[in-house]
């Protein structure tokens, strides 16, 4: 899932100062999921907005909403129902979703809530880590299954870059040395005879470093 | 400026339950400051976030909850579940650049002690020192 985390709340005030009504729009994707923005967490947002706003002497309506996802037109759409009823739009989403509402909706006012953060996982209640970066050319057949352009601080491909140790990352002995881990896994599984093969030298353009990425399916297109 | 502060008491069923026999009449004459407004929940692990924050735009100068011992909570983590969100409710004062003290955890035994009644009375001391709430 995306992963994201609120903003410092003076940021968002700061947004909003000018505005005297307001919708927190929360998302019921992904960063419901992690718990950053889903009703729950735009229920205490709105709150404090009304709050802050009140601390700082400005009066402010702000209400709530939610929608299925905010990165699908047939769900945006239905900002209809709050036509009238805003001068901004705070939104809870990740990053795709307030783009999406800046997309498809050309006069609204759109702000961001949350730092989108990473494509991520939580193995605990309460923590998530990143695990893909989305690179568009997936290695993971060659690495166990483990990415190494996103849990590798370096985006290494053949292996580790000298500076872990006791299986630690050198940047941080908290984070693992993900090469350390493929090499372990490989073994497990027997195949750390693959490993001596060079990893071909990469195309990064896949990677957005080609500019905004794009994907069309054919089958599913219908004009 | 002395006033009386506006504080809301969020406590679970088992730690309140004697304080609120015959309508709190007990309570009352052990000095539990009359202005602090209790809402009882089944379990102080249920109190959202929100509806601390909400007391606090309901006009309330102080938000106080208190739950079982952190070991030995009836529902097991109920009270520690609210303990981290005070604690976040803390962070957000903060954030607010309002007094922190002005939300606060504390676990306690069930049935009616005196450490009950005193909480109450440090929180309402504490409240009136430090004024009325900014919001
Ligand atoms: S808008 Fe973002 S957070 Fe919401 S479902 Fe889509 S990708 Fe996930
Ligand atoms: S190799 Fe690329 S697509 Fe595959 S997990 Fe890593 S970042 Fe994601």
């Amino acid at each position: 899932m995306i992963v994201a985390e609120r903003k410092p709340l003076a940021e968002i005030l700061d947004m909003v100062k000018d505005c005297t009504k307001i919708l927190v729009l929360a998302c019921r994707g992904c960063v419901t999921v992690c718990s950053a923005g889903g009703e729950r967490e735009a229920e205490i947002l709105a709150s404090l907005i009304r709050l802050g706003m009140k601390k700082n002497g400005r009066s402010c309506e702000v209400i709530e909403g939610s929608l299925v996802r905010q990165c699908d037109r047939e769900y945006v759409d239905a900002i209809d129902q709050w036509q009238g009823q805003y001068d901004a739009i705070v939104s809870t989403a990740c990053g795709v979703g307030v783009n999406f509402i800046a997309n498809l909706r050309p006069s609204d006012n759109v702000f961001p809530a949350l730092n989108t953060t990473f494509f991520g996982g939580s193995a605990e209640q309460g923590i998530w880590s990143e695990q893909c970066a989305g690179c568009g050319d997936c290695v993971l057949h060659l690495t166990g299954g483990l990415c190494p352009v996103a849990r590798c601080a370096k985006s290494l491909m053949n292996g580790p870059c000298g500076g872990s140790v006791d299986g630690r990352c050198e940047i941080d002995p908290d984070v693992e040395c993900v090469w350390q881990m493929i090499y372990d896994r490989m073994g497990r599984l027997d195949r750390q005879q693959e490993m001596a093969k060079p990893a071909p030298i990469r195309d990064w353009s896949t990677a957005g470093h080609g500019g905004p990425r794009k994907q069309v399916r054919e089958d599913l297109t219908v004009s | 400026m002395s006033f009386t502060p506006d504080i809301r008491l969020f406590s679970c069923h088992y730690t309140s339950q004697q304080g609120c026999a015959n309508e709190g009449k007990e309570l009352r004459e052990l000095g539990f400051p009359e202005n602090i407004r209790l809402t009882r929940v089944p379990c102080t692990g249920k109190l959202e976030i929100s509806t601390m924050l909400k007391a606090f735009e309901d006009g309330a100068d102080a938000v106080y909850v208190v739950g079982c011992p952190v070991d030995s909570c009836h529902n097991v983590k109920g009270s520690q579940r609210a303990a981290k969100r005070v604690t976040a409710v803390c962070e957000m004062l903060q954030e607010l650049d309002v007094e922190p003290e002005r939300v606060r955890m504390y676990h306690l035994d069930r049935g009616l002690h005196p450490e009950f009644v005193d909480a109450g009375k440090e929180m309402n001391q504490d409240i009136e020192k430090i004024g009325p709430s900014p919001f």
